[in-house]
């Protein structure tokens, strides 16, 4: 299927969608099943996952037997092209600051929701109103229920494996709403039972995989009552999505289109209706504005020719990734040196990212098992909430964290045996085959997913001195932890060691400065231009408008005020589909 | 998982600073017009950026292990891989050529490895010719294991060996790695994913459950 319409721009479009991910895609969609013309600008390539995923090769097929490098850091098969570094488009951290912040970019269609883990957990209840509960960061300028009808949505409409553990502040979804999580695997087994005797709760893991075939005939009107084009493209869409065949990992992208990405779920019906242009291979520089300072379109550089651009809509979504929506703010200098809709001064604040660390061992249970398939859903089927939300007051870090797991019999790749250094010294030969044999599949690890809270040293701003290759000032980075996350970190590395001993593996837990992962590693950054309820403290409304600019949106992770343990994407597509609605009314309204 | 990690810290920074440090070109800015065009949809794609799957994946860069270097490390990668019922030898799934082409990447971390594996395939040889006059790929598999004994275990090698020791390490680790990354050994490791299967994932064997004690959390 051609994702991309012809390569022409119309001189003027109801709405300019910046980015193509997981806020820009559901923006897109939603706009043009509702008959909204879109023009949709992402700055990688066009990509088609239908023919371009490398579903089943194997590691021989690749260089370096698809190793991982600095180019390719998840390994050659992630579906991501760009990473920590995208050529000619550096970005510098402040001398000085305590730790170098990592900025991961998708050059893409469909930017990360290519490559990410299809994590797909709910903020709940707490998580809306964590200043009003312990003081620290600010709250939404929403409750939890008023985005929980829109989690079923998106629920619905990407479709999300998972189970309702009535867990608090891990919200249930509605009945019927989710798909039958996968059995779990031996590992994740072993973990459930030591949890069990330690009251860590080992649930079944929310992940937008399609476990079964779509409800196609009643899901599309269930979702769009009242539109019976959307009803009919939607329909045709979930009937071709298939149901995962348990095999090859989600991280490679699927050619089936069984989990969800940007480019296989929401770009194919909101190009069927017509109303969609994208363009690729465009990078914008900033929003162009009129003399009333209403935006008026997005001033964008051409990466092929160097040929400047500006194209033109009634109202602007930005939806570039956290930080690049920030940098187009910072960048758009037309009428203010601080940047635009930036009066509240908190555009590129606020950064922040998960807390991660991880831990592994050995499992001797786990040894010479009889094969069997434990590619599974291509990631996790089971996962852990944050089981102590009440107990903070005991712990002495504010936020909580949930943690993953993985290991057992997956994919051989080069750095899979390292394991053999400690169970086999001094063996080659026949013995080391059998040892590899033996010992291949014992491996199981957790990882972390932390609460970080929004502080004042973490912080993007454009570097004065450098500019990228296409000429627009990059961002310059400040970071420091605070005691929190630190502590947040130690408190992770106690569990899972505590974990892989009841499961009868030896663990070697790290302090927690020891163990933290990189700023930045986790890739869950969010919060540089921040929504609340008054323009003073914020830069845009519960509905992603800006305050300054009433025709300007953002609806990527850049809105998001705190940044709960659960991974953003359900978040920011679910903040995404309810925002479009709502300036489809103010659109009919008139005021836009 | 622990090990996971697929570059050492230290190389993927030095790796950032690199790209961030050797970019900053200013190029001449056009006026702003209205919209053009956009531009076709592939630019430049390096295999390791941006490589294309619809075409055949070429290794970038020249491989720069000799002929005689390969030749010691197969005979190496099939002492310490050897065929037998059940699963090839090292070189029969490309060990050697993978070795190869790992420690001719362009990568911080393969320069470093090169060093260690030109080095010690060198050090094999030398300790071939003073045992046994000659290089290490025409001995038997007696004398090669003669020293491969001294050197296959770091902890228990004598000083003199050290150098040895510290190959053989790294050369195991890779020859590991590229032997169980082909998939014509995946079978006799026991790996038997990466095939489609129908309805749904199903899960755990009984017996497994049964051995392992997981009734009570299926």
């Amino acid at each position: 299927m051609p994702v991309l319409t012809e390569r022409k721009t119309q001189p003027q479009y109801d709405v300019i969608v910046v980015g193509s991910g997981a806020g820009g895609g559901m923006a897109a969609m939603i706009l043009a099943l509702n008959g909204v013309k879109v023009l949709m600008i992402e700055a990688g390539r066009n990509y088609e996952p239908v023919k371009e995923t490398p579903m089943f090769n194997t590691p021989e097929m690749a260089p370096l037997r698809g190793a991982a490098t600095p180019d390719r850091y998840f390994g050659f098969y992630d579906s991501n092209i760009g990473g920590w570094q995208v050529p000619g488009e550096p970005y510098t951290n402040k001398q000085g600051t305590e730790g170098d912040f990592w900025w991961w970019r998708a050059r893409m269609l469909g930017g990360r929701t290519n490559h990410w883990g299809r994590i797909s957990l709910r903020f709940g209840e707490f998580d809306f109103k964590p200043k009003s509960r312990d003081g620290l960061g600010v709250d939404w300028p929403m409750s939890y229920a008023d985005l929980a009808p829109w989690y079923d949505r998106v629920e619905q409409l990407i479709g999300v494996y998972g189970e309702n553990d009535g867990i608090a502040n891990a919200p249930n979804s509605s009945p019927g709403v989710l798909l039958p999580p996968p059995k779990p695997r031996v590992g994740e087994l072993l973990a459930k039972k030591a949890g069990r005797k330690l009251g860590v709760p080992v649930v079944a893991a929310h992940r937008a995989v399609l476990s079964q075939p779509m409800d196609w005939k009643n899901l599309p009107k269930v979702l769009f009552p009242n539109n019976p084009k959307a009803q009919e493209i939607l329909g045709k869409d979930m009937m071709s999505r298939a149901a995962c065949f348990w095999a090859t990992n989600c991280i490679r992208g699927c050619s089936i289109r069984a989990n969800f990405q940007s480019t296989t779920v929401l770009l194919p019906p909101a190009l069927a209706t017509g109303n969609l242009d994208i363009i690729t291979d465009a990078m914008v520089r900033e929003v162009v504005l009129d003399d009333s300072g209403k935006a008026t379109g997005v001033h964008y550089i051409d990466k092929v020719t160097r040929r400047d651009a500006i194209a033109k809509a009634r109202v602007v979504i930005l939806a570039a990734s956290t930080c690049e929506t920030s940098r187009i703010l910072l960048n758009s200098k037309s009428r203010d040196k601080a940047g635009l809709a930036n009066s509240s001064g908190q555009v590129g604040r606020n950064l922040m990212d998960s807390v991660g660390t991880r831990l592994g061992a050995h499992i001797p249970a786990m040894e010479d098992l009889p094969p069997m398939n434990e590619d599974g859903a291509g990631g996790l089927h089971t996962y852990v909430p944050w089981w102590l939300v009440n107990e903070h007051a005991k712990l002495g870090f504010a936020r909580g964290y949930h943690i993953e797991m993985g290991g057992g019999r997956q994919m051989p790749e080069v750095k899979s045996f390292g394991f053999l250094d400690a169970t086999s010294p001094g063996v080659y030969g026949r013995k080391l085959k059998e040892d590899a044999r033996r010992y291949y599949g014992a491996q199981f690890g957790f990882s972390g997913r932390g609460e970080m809270l929004p502080n004042n040293d973490c912080y993007s701003e454009l570097d004065p001195n450098v500019v990228d290759q296409w000429g627009i000032p990059v961002l310059r980075f400040h970071w420091k932890w605070s005691d929190h996350e630190i502590k947040q970190a130690e408190h992770m590395q106690q569990t899972f060691a505590a974990m892989l001993e009841g499961m009868g593996g030896k663990a070697k837990p790290q302090s927690g400065a020891e163990a933290i992962q990189r700023p930045g590693e986790i890739i869950h950054e969010v919060g540089t231009a921040r929504m609340g309820g008054k323009a003073e403290e914020s830069v845009t409304n519960q509905y992603c408008q800006t305050w300054d600019v009433k025709n300007l949106f953002l609806m990527d992770g850049a809105v998001l005020p705190s940044n709960p343990d659960k991974n953003p994407t359900l978040t920011i597509l679910a903040l995404a589909w309810r925002s479009s609605e709502w300036l489809m009314e103010e659109m009919k309204r008139g005021n836009l | 998982m622990s090990d996971s990690s697929p570059i050492s810290r230290r190389h993927a920074l030095k790796g950032l600073l690199g790209g961030a440090a050797g970019a900053a070109a200013v190029p001449t800015i056009a006026a702003p017009r209205e919209t053009e065009p956009a531009p076709p949809a592939h630019p430049s794609r390096f295999v390791f950026h941006d490589p294309d799957f619809m075409q055949p994946l070429k290794f970038p860069w020249e491989k720069l292990l000799s002929a005689e270097e390969l030749a010691t490390t197969q005979a190496l990668a099939d002492l310490i891989l050897p065929k037998d019922e059940a699963s090839p030898a090292a070189s029969e799934v490309g060990v050697p050529e993978f070795i190869n082409e790992w420690v001719s990447a362009d990568y911080p971390a393969h320069q470093e490895d090169r060093e260690v594996i030109r080095g010690g395939l060198g050090w094999l040889n030398t300790e071939s010719f003073k045992r046994f006059s000659k290089r290490f790929e025409e001995l038997g598999a007696e004398q090669q294991s003669q020293i491969a004994d001294d050197v296959c275990d770091a902890a228990k090698a004598k000083p003199e060996h050290h150098v040895g020791a510290a190959f053989f390490k790294r050369f195991r680790q890779l020859c590991v790695g590229g032997y169980y990354s082909h998939s014509q050994t995946w079978k006799s490791l026991g790996y038997v994913g990466n095939i489609s299967v129908g309805g749904p994932y199903p899960g755990v064997l009984p017996e497994i459950i049964e051995k392992l004690g997981l009734q009570e959390v299926i």
